[in-house]
């Protein structure tokens, strides 16, 4: 990004003062070497979610930002329904509530090393993965409403899960608002094989060991220490929110025209909140975060069903589950006022500090977790939201490493096989169904994500509590 | 596109996070069915794919560029739902109006190997247009 259009506020902190038909200011909280490498259309994307209506404060992106469709990923921007403001599909992206999960094991690295091959294996061959791959729940229209109403609830009352494990998802299990009236019939019908799959591309499920930590208070109130096993999951609402996001693109498309919005470009396609359109996407957007929730709960299940097969003595128990693509109704404190906002995190993790009401109770003393993924062969991080970020950037942080080239490019350097194998040598056993999506997914792909986890430290969008390596890793 | 010719072909174009497709050819319809081929091209080799099996599909959008994103999720939904991928492609279009051939198998993953699922073809770089020397082309980025 050239520096020279954009104004340093802080050391982390970087303006575009409104111009043209910007409302408000972008912001985009980087280093220097992160806001250099960033690319040219993160500045551009941030700067047209600036002049969208009813957009309150400025127009986020995260020190993960890369080009998106319409938002840059890692964008955050909240808008007032009172203001005229929007909800965009695009804002939301295709992969609703895409999210991670991460629970404690109650393991240590000792119980695990030996076993690590056959723990590949198994998770390979027990969790649905990939294209093509199915779950072991086939759900017609009418079971799947169920699904969308109610969330990983619905999971748990089907006995995927405990009653405890529900106070450990954001929204307790099921967020309200879902109108499952409003996902069509096509998104059902694309979903009906694929709750409890994993998905592919960047999706995975990770055994994970923890090796550092950063904050000792915070980190027992989590649950974790140096040497325990962790597990993540990192998936979303699979076929019916791609569908969702896909039907509703275009529907958005002809109703911002109708309220006369002009669209800098079309993937911003969006409709006043206060509309039709608006409140039937956010009905069936609401919907697939539901499914997005109860398929890592189901996929939980599965998980559970392999400890208990190879590890008895485990007990998994769900740290947090949050999710990165959404727009969400929250209440946020705007010039002194208290003010209903829809703020869409795209690419960005909610980040709530200590106090917050909506926190279960038993961390609101802390902070909500905030779960961060790394690459296959690198690290992931526990963070914690903190007080800061509820006004720096409505309660956000970064979401990943966030990618540092294209997939092709991904391809003509790296061999998939040549991956596993080197990650291998390292300890890190992947598994997957397909070798060029293992090189497209390579670790040199991406950013380095621990600069990206101390610029969100830094920058106070959350704090840092425990770095996690990967042992074993399931990719879609 | 290894030269600017009015035969029809396809390609990928990078994009950071996802991948370009690209198609061309003497007329619209061509295009759109290059940029078929390359959608398949994002998930297996299309050469892997037999044209065993036809489906047929309709859409309808205001303009060429949401017709082809229209066009591509359709086919997404049809390889989703029945569990194919689709090699062989006739597109007719009149107006706003598409329909069309796809010929392909039941996915089998041992033959196919399929590297990913596309989530959608979206607006990101969504553009159809005829070139200088007639070719037709029609491209945009997938998320994947």
């Amino acid at each position: 990004m050239d520096l020279k259009l954009i104004k340093k506020r802080s050391d982390y902190e970087w303006v575009i003062e409104p111009s043209g038909k910007m409302t408000v200011p972008a912001i985009i909280y980087a280093d220097e070497a992160l806001i250099e490498a960033m690319d040219e259309k993160v500045r551009q994307q941030a700067v047209n979610v600036a002049s969208l209506p009813g957009i309150v404060k400025a127009s986020f992106a995260m020190p993960d930002a890369h080009w998106g469709y319409g938002f840059p990923i890692g964008g955050v921007a909240a808008f007032d329904p009172d203001m005229g403001g929007v909800v965009s599909a695009g804002g939301v992206g295709f992969d609703i509530a895409c999210g991670v999960r991460t629970v404690t094991t109650g393991l240590s690295i000792d119980d695990v090393e030996p076993l690590k091959e056959h723990l590949a294996d198994l998770l390979a061959h027990r969790i649905p993965a990939g294209l093509g791959s199915r779950g072991k729940l086939h759900l017609n229209i009418k079971q799947m409403d169920e699904v969308l109403a109610g969330g990983a609830r619905w999971a748990v009352d089907r006995g995927y899960g405990t009653k405890q494990d529900l106070l450990r998802v954001e929204e307790q299990g099921a967020v309200a608002g879902a109108k499952p009236d409003c996902v069509s019939d096509h998104a059902k019908k694309r979903q009906e094989d694929e709750v409890g799959t994993l998905g592919s591309g960047n999706h995975y499920m990770e055994v994970q060991k923890v090796i550092e930590i950063f904050d000792e208070k915070i980190a027992r109130a989590f649950g974790i220490a140096v040497g325990q096993i962790t597990v993540s999951i990192h998936c979303g609402s699979r076929g019916l929110g791609h569908q969702i996001g896909t039907e509703y693109l275009k529907k958005m498309t002809a109703a911002a025209a109708e309220s006369g919005i002009e669209l800098p470009e079309r993937e911003l396609a969006c409709a006043p909140i206060n509309s039709r359109v608006g409140q039937e996407y956010l009905g069936a957007m609401r919907a697939g975060i539901n499914c997005a929730l109860a398929n890592r709960q189901v996929l939980t299940h599965l998980l559970r069903e392999v400890f208990a097969d190879m590890l008895p003595k485990a007990e998994l128990k769900l740290l947090y589950d949050v999710s990165h693509n959404t727009c969400k109704e929250e209440l946020h404190n705007v010039n002194g006022q208290r003010k209903r906002l829809f703020v869409h995190r795209k690419g960005a993790t909610r980040a709530f500090g200590p106090g917050d009401s909506t926190l279960p109770a038993e961390l609101r003393e802390v902070g909500q977790p905030v779960l961060i993924g790394g690459t296959m062969g690198t690290a992931s991080y526990i963070l914690v939201g903190t007080n800061e970020s509820m006004s720096l950037s409505f309660g956000s942080s970064c979401h990943g490493a966030g990618r540092s080239m294209s997939r092709n490019e991904a391809t003509r350097r790296w061999h998939g096989k040549d991956v596993v194998r080197n990650l291998a040598e390292q300890g890190i056993l992947i598994r997957s169904p397909s070798f060029r999506g293992v090189a497209e997914e390579a670790p040199g792909a991406y950013k380095d994500v621990s600069e990206v986890v101390e610029v969100s430290h830094q920058a106070k969008l959350s704090r840092k509590v425990a770095k996690l390596v990967p042992l074993v890793c399931i990719k879609g | 596109m290894t030269n600017k010719t009015k035969h029809k072909c396809w390609e990928h174009f990078p994009h950071k996070a996802d991948i370009g497709i690209r198609g061309a050819g003497a007329t619209k319809e061509q295009a759109f069915e290059q940029a078929a081929v390359a959608l398949t091209a994002v998930i297996t080799e299309p050469e892997k794919v037999a044209p065993k099996q036809k489906v047929e599909i309709t859409c309808q959008a205001d303009d060429d560029e949401l017709l082809l994103a229209d066009w591509l999720n359709s086919l997404l939904y049809e390889m989703a739902t029945r569990k194919m991928l689709f090699s062989r492609f006739e597109v007719r279009i009149e107006q706003s109006h598409l329909s069309a051939t796809a010929w392909g198998e039941k996915l089998d993953v041992s033959k196919h190997l399929p590297t990913t699922e596309v989530k959608a073809a979206t607006y990101a770089e969504l553009n159809v247009r005829q070139e200088q020397d007639g070719t037709w082309i029609a491209q945009c980025v997938v998320d994947v």
